[in-house]
């Protein structure tokens, strides 16, 4: 964060980054385990805790008025820091869980994880430490929230990999066991049933006709006279979504993935009117997800937890395709009809299909360039 | 340090001239700000549900607000139709309309931009598009122009005639060699927004019917119509309820302009139809939606037929001398044409972009009543800007406001 060619604006308060050597003083910007509790007596002398841990006790009752909380207790200079940054916290209205100055660590380190968060740059433009950091943050707020720990990785593109996918039409019964484990494995919002992949059910003898097709049954599949495929971001080559974005919330990744930073977007929407796909989706309430059925196992462009107004999207599943593993869909899919790999590696099955199937892309006309290939047995 | 004194003055005294009128005026402003509370109130229930309380989805993603976005653009525009005759061709029976006009460009641009925040899923993290703080997508992304130009056109529209009317504040004439080149400048700047809000839709190949080449054109010519109709409309009302003088003469000039612009709309509206329906492609099927519905989905169809015939309307009525001339006549023509456009460039240019969608859904859109309770408190918030702008730079014109230091 220390380096000068910075595109975005961050305030950099009390962050790690500015004591990077001198561990033991935390300086609050570490984000495991408060400060004062790790080392208290360190930090405090005894009667100074004392005070602290009387304060947080009994919160408001205390008898000083709120400027004397703050500033008629004895402290060091870092508490005296720590405390003033977070009054500024509370005047900036940034914090409206956080009720007193000095309630608790726990909620300290909330509001300043929040106030870090809300001013931290753009995840594309990050370096590696950066990622690592906000990485860290994220992890520790759910922590602080819920007492669950997850796994969230910023695991960068790998060289030489470029990621493909391919969908046998032939195959294709219409399960939609792709989409159920997408939903599960990208925690999506359960309330509004938000879903990247959608399947086109389509009468046969009318070839690939899109209008009269049902991307919303509710019957047995395989329907007589049937046929089905499926669509999700296609993951171009030439990405129409990315080009619009007033923000650079979206791009795409050195391995091809088309991905966003949730916490840039804005919410304008303009990616979505630009997709020709119908690839991306928007959260229009804040999204729900039951505690128990949360993926815990997250990419910072990926499954994470988003928050109302932002855009998201099909990553290929980023957590499992960066990891080595095929998507959600692919693995879900019972009748084999979905294909995931490296196109650049001349052994890999997606390769063997664009070499020695039929293959076509949607929309072509569009110069898009799509890495979603259909094919037939 | 004579300036700021003046500056200050002159903040008192228009504080003075705006909280001061008859009754009617005050049961306008306290009309427009009860509308505007509503507005808020709304705003405040979508701030805390998300855009969920809208009529919009993920197959119509842009609904009302961008819609009258589209429109307010053009009514910014149209200031340049007065400007450009005053300042530039120097002809003098503008001169009095012109005021008027860049206030009204003011604020037709405080709503676009009250619009566009509106339509906002993360209002909190804005900066995120400010230059320099945040991460700029300049050139590539056409809403990065579009907030450039209109901002720039803001500035423009504020500072000219704030120079103006503190110079007449001060009893002095204005020097042109100040604002003549702003003024030239503003006259492409019009051009430029409009055509760079049109682009913001033209240049998307996933939606057919925003992807032609005619819009950007098209944009221009109904913004002429429509942004001078309202004017006319406008100079209507304070000609009969405040002193400044307007002479019919003005009016009939701008009706010219109205006139040229709205013939001009409608011969693209037919190439465009021509376009669509003489030999329909699977691109015509937006606008086949939009005029005669699909699969049963009419929801556009009183909308747009009520716009193309209020148009024509409007455009036949504007077209013979006699009727034109005739000023009831006139602000009736005027009116129509105003409704009709803001029709046609508003939700009927935006939601038949979204119909079908990508693979051929047709999924309706209507707007919910948070929705419209915004955008009447955004229109509410114009007027309101628009009232306070007139009444203060009608006190200074009419010599009643100035400076007695």
């Amino acid at each position: 964060m220390s380096d000068n060619n910075k595109k975005w604006y961050s305030l950099n308060l009390n962050s790690r980054q500015k004591q990077p050597k001198t561990s033991s003083s935390c300086g609050c910007g570490k984000t495991e385990g408060g400060c004062n509790s790790s080392q208290p007596v360190e930090e405090l002398s005894a009667e100074d805790f004392l005070e602290a841990a009387v304060n947080a006790s009994i919160g408001e009752e205390v008898k000083k008025d709120g400027f004397d909380q703050v500033f008629d207790v004895k402290m060091s200079r870092r508490n005296a820091f720590k405390q003033l940054t977070a009054s500024l916290l509370i005047g900036a209205g940034a914090v409206s869980s956080c009720t007193s100055v000095i309630s608790s660590d726990e909620s300290k380190e909330k509001s300043q994880i929040d106030w870090e968060e809300q001013f931290k740059g753009n995840y594309k433009l990050m370096e590696d430490d950066e990622k690592k950091g906000t990485v860290e943050r994220l992890v520790r707020s759910y922590q602080l929230r819920t007492g669950k720990t997850i796994s969230l990785s910023s695991k960068n593109a790998e060289k030489d990999v470029l990621f493909g996918y391919a969908f046998n039409i032939s195959k294709c019964q219409g399960y939609m066991d792709c989409v159920s484990a997408c939903v599960e494995e990208n925690n999506q919002d359960r309330d509004s049933q938000m879903q990247y992949i959608r399947i086109h059910e389509m009468k046969d003898g009318k070839g690939f006709n899109f209008n009269e097709a049902d991307d919303n049954y509710y019957h047995e599949v395989p329907a007589e006279g049937h046929f089905y495929m499926g669509t999700q971001c296609f993951h171009c080559d030439n990405p129409p979504c990315v080009e619009v974005c007033p923000v650079q919330a979206t791009w795409r990744e050195e391995d091809g993935l088309v991905v966003v930073d949730y916490d840039w977007c804005v919410g304008c929407r303009y990616c979505m009117a630009a997709c020709p796909y119908d690839g991306r989706r928007f959260n229009w309430s804040k999204p729900e997800v039951p505690e128990e059925e949360v993926n815990k196992d997250q990419h910072y462009l990926g499954n994470r937890m988003r928050k109302k107004g932002v855009v998201e999207k099909c990553t290929f599943c980023v957590q499992r395709s960066r990891s080595g593993k095929d998507p959600a869909c692919v693995e879900a899919c019972p009748t084999g009809a979905r294909v995931f790999g490296n196109l650049l590696d001349p052994d890999s099955t997606i390769r063997w299909v664009l070499e020695n199937k039929k293959v076509f892309r949607l929309k072509e006309d569009l110069g898009t360039e799509p890495k979603f290939w259909y094919y037939m047995d | 340090m004579r300036r700021l004194k003046v500056f200050k003055s002159l903040i008192i005294d228009s504080f003075d001239v705006i909280s001061h009128g008859s009754r009617k005026y005050h049961i306008w402003m306290a009309f427009l700000t009860f509308v505007m509370l509503t507005g808020m109130y709304c705003y405040s229930i979508q701030l805390e549900e998300g855009l969920s309380v809208t009529g919009m989805s993920d197959r119509v993603s842009w609904g009302l607000y961008i819609s009258n976005f589209t429109f307010l653009v053009g009514v910014a525009a149209a200031a340049v139709m007065l400007v450009m005759p005053t300042y530039v061709l120097k002809d003098i029976d503008f001169k009095q309309a012109v005021l008027i006009g860049e206030g009204l460009a003011v604020a037709a641009l405080i709503m676009c931009l009250a619009f566009v925040v509106a339509d906002m899923g993360g209002p909190s993290v804005l900066w995120h598009m400010i230059p320099g703080i945040g991460v700029f997508n300049f050139p590539n992304s056409m809403l990065t122009w579009d907030v450039l130009v209109l901002n720039g056109y803001l500035f423009l529209n504020i500072t000219i005639p704030f120079y103006i009317l503190f110079r007449h504040y001060q009893g002095k004439e204005s020097k042109k060699s100040v604002y003549v080149p702003g003024a030239i400048l503003s006259v492409f700047w019009a051009v430029g927004i409009h055509l760079v809000t049109a682009f913001l839709y033209q240049g998307l190949q996933a939606r057919p019917f925003w992807n032609n080449a005619l819009l950007g054109p098209r944009f221009l010519a109904s913004a002429f119509a429509a942004g001078p109709a309202l004017i006319i409309l406008i100079l209507a009302v304070i000609r009969s309820s405040t002193e400044f003088k307007v002479e019919d003469k003005t009016i009939k000039k701008i009706a010219m302009v109205v006139t040229i612009a709205a013939q001009i709309n409608i011969i693209m509206l037919i190439s465009e139809l021509f376009k669509e329906f003489y030999a329909p492609t699977h691109h015509s099927e937006s606008a086949y939606y939009l005029f005669f519905g699909l699969d049963g989905k009419t929801a556009l169809l009183p909308w747009i037929w009520t716009a193309i015939s209020l148009n024509v309307l409007a455009t036949v009525i504007l077209t013979f001398h006699k009727l034109r001339n005739n000023l009831k006549v006139l602000y009736f023509a005027c009116a129509i044409l105003f409704v009709a456009i803001w029709i046609e460039k508003g939700f009927g240019l935006i939601i038949p972009g979204f119909i079908p969608g990508p693979y051929g859904k047709i999924e309706e859109y209507t707007p919910s009543g948070i929705e419209i309770g915004v955008t009447l408190g955004i229109w509410a918030l114009g007027a309101l800007v628009f009232t306070i702008l007139a009444k203060t730079a009608i006190g200074i014109e009419t010599g009643k406001l100035r400076y007695k230091g």
